[in-house]
């Protein structure tokens, strides 16, 4: 006797379509949502990014109407400038003593606005006096900087001096660096003193039980607590100071000679005053290939805290 | 699920929707429009992208091109406006996406490398389309024998004395030639009170000072830069001058600061009092009676090589214009060149400028009302205009680099031998 098997009947078509529409939606809607920044981040991001890696590949894009590709030529050309090295260099100090004064001025700071040893009234008026820099804008600050500190300007008027401080090759990157740690110590100061009033005071009640004094306290309670938002704050200031250009710009141009040469400053010249727009890609993608890493440290740091 | 849910998540569905399509219209409507001039009722709308009329009195450029309007019905002009760095860096923008704007002002520091990419028109050839008589251009920007810019108006760059400090220093009339300004320079200096001499600025930001304050050092004695075109900075002409300044340097007669001074720091000097001279744009002479209403200063030809009788050159800047390659509207672009240049227009256009015309037959209104303007003028007629870097490829950043070298010799780094020879590297690899 033939065995007969008798398939499940298939379910009737039209109760599915509506749950496969229902599924589709479901899964589709937050596309919907997410549409408008995707399609921004692809216009303004992702396309300017690609565009400028395939030019730093490329001869003189731009004044070239039909460019070639010429391999890592540009990065050949570029890694063995002298001027680009040194610009590095001068990049590194510029940022590195940024970056590690502005830690230690904004923690100072912080740490003097969050003391019980000064009022509500006085405390609201030194935060005031000490946010300001950061209340200006890079071109203010560098007019401000440059009329301070000229020859005949009101520092060497005071110091009863005549020395200049931009425009002599041995003081110039100092002084820019000066007046970058200046301006951004605030930032620092503000996140920082945030994170202090965050410290539960009773640990640092159960560490002076324990007999901590104030220097083991600050080592063993505050910096701890701490550690996350200072993590955050370095590293987005490393990729903010290392890509400084207004200041530097506006205060030395780069000189004298090319003591306050930056990565930027080289790159805005490459672009804007020798028109070799595939070089200035190929500078631009090598800071972008600097900053990545500090972004990688940056976004694992993130992640971790999560 | 009930009816509230359902509602809410249509309204979820719809709000996300909306915010999709809003989004792509942005981006849509970021890509499409612009466009050089369209025309609107039969009219044709000409661009000009420019950086003269933040320069000018509130509202005076605006009256021009309605007058223009006027005179041309069916023409409109939409003024593209910034400030000289922008507009620059917005014509290189538009140069590199072919959006140019019709009619462009020009520097004739990027004349060569408009020229070079082809997004400046030819204007010989468009001159020659409609008929134009260039013989009342008092000059042309040219590029291989074509003319790529007119120069509509023209800064002039003589030098300033401050008569005061002259006269306390015990010089009794502006130097003339080399050696008495050296002379003048160390007595101002001997003065004290943080008085210099003479002001140099060689800022890299904007190394325009090499133009201005160095290379009219050669030009004044009929000296050149180039040779058929090339770079000759090596020639006796420039080393000459060069070791000049370095002498100016070495005997501390230049005020402090030169490394980082820019231009303006330099009309500050001298409009504080604390300096006896220095070379610069007649564009300020305002400026400096309007800060300092006492100070008493004269104006007179850059000093010459001791001896020299010949005809002086005199560093100065443009305001150029050109029309760009990709118009649609080259004859009516073409038409605001004539009216610019011609004699009526550029005889006001000069006197609001405070600027010399460019324009053959026309003179500006304060060349009689003003005894300095008059004393500026008849230098400018006297000797001739000269700017060596008006035309060169890198302009700017041929200036920088012969700055970069020039600090490096101040400092004290390397001979003026040295500087010069680097410097002839540096520029013929840029050309």
């Amino acid at each position: 006797m033939q065995e007969v098997i008798v398939a499940p009947a298939p379910p009737a078509a039209t109760p599915q379509q509506p749950r496969k529409r229902r599924s589709f939606r479901r899964s589709a809607e937050p596309f919907g949502f997410l549409a408008p920044t995707l399609a921004l981040m692809f216009v303004l991001m992702i396309i300017p990014v690609v565009l400028v890696v395939g030019y730093s590949f490329m001869d003189n894009v731009i004044l070239n109407k039909n460019p070639q590709l010429v391999g890592i030529d540009n990065f050949v050309t570029v890694l063995t400038d002298s001027v680009f090295l040194t610009a590095t260099g001068n990049t590194l100090f510029f940022t590195i003593v940024s970056v590690v004064a502005h830690l230690v001025i904004g923690l100072g700071f912080a740490m003097l606005l969050n003391s019980p040893l000064i009022g509500n009234v006085a405390r609201a008026i030194f935060r005031a006096l000490y946010i300001l820099p950061w209340l200006f804008t890079a071109a203010v600050i560098a007019v401000l900087w440059r009329m301070l500190l000229a020859p005949n300007g009101v520092v060497n008027f005071l110091l009863n001096t005549d020395v200049e401080w931009l425009a002599s090759p041995a003081l110039a990157l100092g002084t820019v660096t000066f007046i970058n740690i200046w301006a951004g110590y605030p930032f620092f100061m503000v996140s920082l003193l945030a994170g202090l009033q965050g410290v539960p005071a009773q640990l640092h009640e159960a560490a002076t039980v324990d007999g901590a004094n104030g220097w083991q306290r600050f080592w063993n309670v505050t910096i701890p607590q701490l550690r996350p938002i200072i993590i955050s704050l370095t590293l987005l200031d490393l990729i903010w100071t290392s890509q400084q250009f207004a200041l530097i710009w506006m205060t030395t141009g780069g000189g004298p000679v090319n003591v306050t040469e930056m990565l930027s400053t080289y790159t805005y010249k490459l672009a804007f005053s020798r028109y070799e727009f595939a070089l200035a890609s190929t500078s631009a993608v090598l800071v972008l290939v600097m900053s990545m890493v500090l972004a990688f440290f940056y976004v694992r740091h993130q992640r971790a805290r999560d | 699920m009930s009816n509230e849910a359902q509602v809410r998540r249509r309204i979820a569905q719809l709000a996300g929707a909306t915010a999709a399509t809003f989004g792509l219209l942005v981006i849509a409507g970021c890509g499409a429009g612009g466009g050089d001039g369209g025309d609107s009722g039969g009219d044709v709308t000409i661009e000009f992208a420019q950086w003269w009329e933040p320069e000018l009195p509130d509202g005076e450029f605006r009256a021009l091109m309605d007058e223009f309007e006027a005179q041309n019905p069916g023409i409109k002009v939409e003024l593209i406006s910034g400030p000289y760095a922008a507009t620059k860096e917005q014509l290189f923008a538009g140069a590199a996406s072919g959006t140019m704007p019709d009619v462009v002002g020009l520097d004739g520091a990027w004349v060569s490398d408009f020229a070079s990419q082809g997004v400046i028109a030819d204007l010989t050839t468009l001159m020659g389309e409609v008929g134009y008589d260039d013989s009342e251009l008092a000059s042309q920007v040219q590029v291989e024998g074509s003319t790529y810019m007119i120069p509509v108006v023209n800064f002039v760059y003589p030098m300033f004395t401050n008569d005061t400090l002259l006269a306390d220093a015990g010089v009794d009339a502006p130097p003339t030639n080399r050696t008495e300004f050296a002379d003048a320079a160390a007595a101002v200096t001997a003065l004290g009170d943080n008085t210099t001499g003479w002001t140099l600025p060689l800022s890299l930001e904007t190394p325009n000072g090499i133009q201005n304050d160095v290379m009219s050092w050669v030009w004044a004695s009929g000296g050149t830069m180039l040779t058929d075109g090339q770079p000759d900075v090596t020639n006796d002409d420039v080393t000459s001058a060069v070791e000049y300044v370095q002498g100016l340097w070495d005997d501390g007669v230049i005020a402090s600061g030169s490394f980082t001074m820019k231009e303006q720091d330099k009309v500050e000097e001298f409009t504080n009092g604390r300096v006896g001279m220095m070379i610069d744009s007649l564009a300020h002479i305002n400026l400096i009676r309007e800060a300092n209403p006492d100070l008493e200063f004269s104006i007179s030809a850059v000093p010459a090589e001791d001896g020299y009788e010949g005809e002086r050159g005199i560093p100065y800047a443009s305001w150029g214009i050109g029309v760009a390659e990709s118009s649609e509207h080259p004859e009516e672009a073409f038409k605001l060149v004539e009216f610019l240049m011609s004699q009526e227009t550029n005889s006001e256009l000069s006197s609001i400028a405070n600027a010399f015309p460019g324009n053959k037959n026309s003179t500006p209104d304060f060349v009689a009302d003003d005894e300095l303007y008059a004393k500026a003028f008849e230098i400018y007629q006297a000797g001739y205009p000269a700017n060596e870097f008006t035309g060169l490829p890198v302009a700017e950043q041929l200036m920088r680099l012969f700055g970069e070298q020039l600090q490096v010799t101040l400092d004290g780094g390397q001979t003026v031998e040295e500087m010069l020879d680097k410097t002839q590297a540096a520029w013929e690899a840029e050309f």
